[in-house]
């Protein structure tokens, strides 16, 4: 077997720049890779040899991201005693100001961000997008489209 | 001409290379003829842009300490164990050596330490009822408690040190009575002194030990017949500052 942190290494600069994009936090996003890369360590005798390593430690990162975001929202739940549903909306975030493009992103649903991002910054193809966040193909698509208003 | 019907979903694909060579060829000459879905994928792709603009930098930016892969991680589990089997072998050799040097007498010692840490703790948070006898009865709490552990004992002046005498109560101790002298300074921090008779066998003078039991510090030490045990949760300076006085003005 080849010794995981080699292999896990050369893929550290590009979870950080997911992660980035993803929570719009320095501290969070390097949080969020600490974590991927623990388990992703501990877990490494799961990993399939040959199997895409990139698209195992995004879909390790995408998991434990969405938990945090649950957990999050079930607080907010219990603190405010009403639906916190609003993150889970689609909205229509204004992208002809892409001079703050952080600021768009961070407007979108989590479900459609994390697919911008792994198709438009990390170029998965719509078929590992897929894979990594759990949903068909035909959904990557919809959520695709469904991002920028400036194509409405 | 066929009328290729192009959706959003389309022209995203079309973009990110997703469509097969012959859609896209398709999507390719319908935008030509389509200006304002021309105009849709310029857009797109200037979304793109803008995202590896915004975030390329943090490619190269250098990894924190805590995100460097400790090298032979996969092997930590397996060198964590070794380690334990050393340490136990060596704890049991070392040990059994010790305890055949000392005997009984250290572990006993640090037993009672620990037990005036313990009443410190009960006794030292009490509002009403701290102490049995209280200080305005100082010389019928000497008598009692000298009387029930058999011994005189003396209770010391800390005033010097910014402690007045609260009082005092008889505790159980592993072979008979101990007692417990409280103080407390003006803030309401409390120190109590702990008393007992030594066992036969362990007469002696010690200098101060150090103990700590749950954030409570223990300067204890044996001074012939007597035991004495200062605790507090105070800086371990401090204890020792006050722990010194009590030896003073026991041993003038």
């Amino acid at each position: 077997m080849s010794n995981p942190d080699g292999l896990i290494e050369q893929h550290i600069p590009r979870l950080r720049r997911y992660a980035r994009a993803l929570t719009g936090d320095r501290a969070a996003a390097d949080d969020l890779v600490q974590d991927t890369l623990e388990r992703a360590l501990s877990r490494f005798h799961l990993w399939r040899q040959g199997s895409d390593l990139r698209a195992w430690l995004f879909t390790i990162m995408h998991n434990l991201y969405v938990n945090q975001i649950r957990s999050r929202i079930r607080h907010q739940h219990e603190a405010l005693d009403e639906p916190a549903t609003d993150a889970l909306q689609y909205r229509e975030p204004d992208w002809s100001e892409l001079r703050d493009i952080g600021d768009a992103l961070a407007r979108l649903p989590v479900e459609q961000r994390t697919v911008v991002l792994l198709v438009g910054l990390e170029q998965f193809t719509y078929d590992e997008a897929a894979r990594v966040l759990d949903v068909p193909i035909g959904t990557v698509m919809s959520r695709l489209s469904r991002a920028p208003s400036a194509c409405a | 001409m066929s009328r290729p019907v192009i959706t959003d979903a389309e022209l995203h694909a079309y973009v990110d290379g997703a469509l097969p060579a012959a859609r896209a060829a398709e999507v390719a000459a319908h935008l030509a003829d389509y200006p304002d879905k021309a105009a849709r994928v310029a857009a797109y792709r200037e979304h793109a842009t803008a995202l590896h603009r915004e975030f390329d930098a943090v490619l190269d930016e250098p990894l924190p300490r805590r995100l460097e892969v400790p090298r032979w991680y996969w092997a930590r589990p397996l060198l964590r164990y070794a380690a334990v089997v050393v340490w136990l072998t060596l704890g049991g050799v070392a040990g059994w050596q010790l305890h055949a040097y000392t005997a009984d007498k250290q572990i006993e010692t640090s037993t009672w330490a620990r037990r005036a840490a313990i009443a410190h703790a009960v006794y030292s948070p009490e509002v009403r009822h701290p102490v049995e006898v209280g200080a305005d009865q100082e010389a019928h709490l000497v008598s009692w408690l000298s009387k029930r552990l058999g011994a005189p004992l003396k209770v010391p002046y800390l005033g010097d040190q910014g402690y007045q005498l609260v009082g005092g109560r008889l505790l159980p101790g592993e072979r008979g009575p101990v007692a417990q002298f409280m103080y407390q300074d003006g803030k309401g921090q409390r120190l109590t002194l702990y008393v007992r008779v030594n066992p036969d066998q362990e007469g002696g003078e010690t200098a101060f030990r150090f103990a700590q039991e749950r954030g409570v510090g223990v300067f204890y030490w044996l001074d012939r017949k007597l035991g004495y045990a200062l605790s507090g949760e105070v800086e371990k300076a401090e204890l020792l500052r006050v722990a010194t006085a009590v030896y003073r003005q026991l041993n003038p």
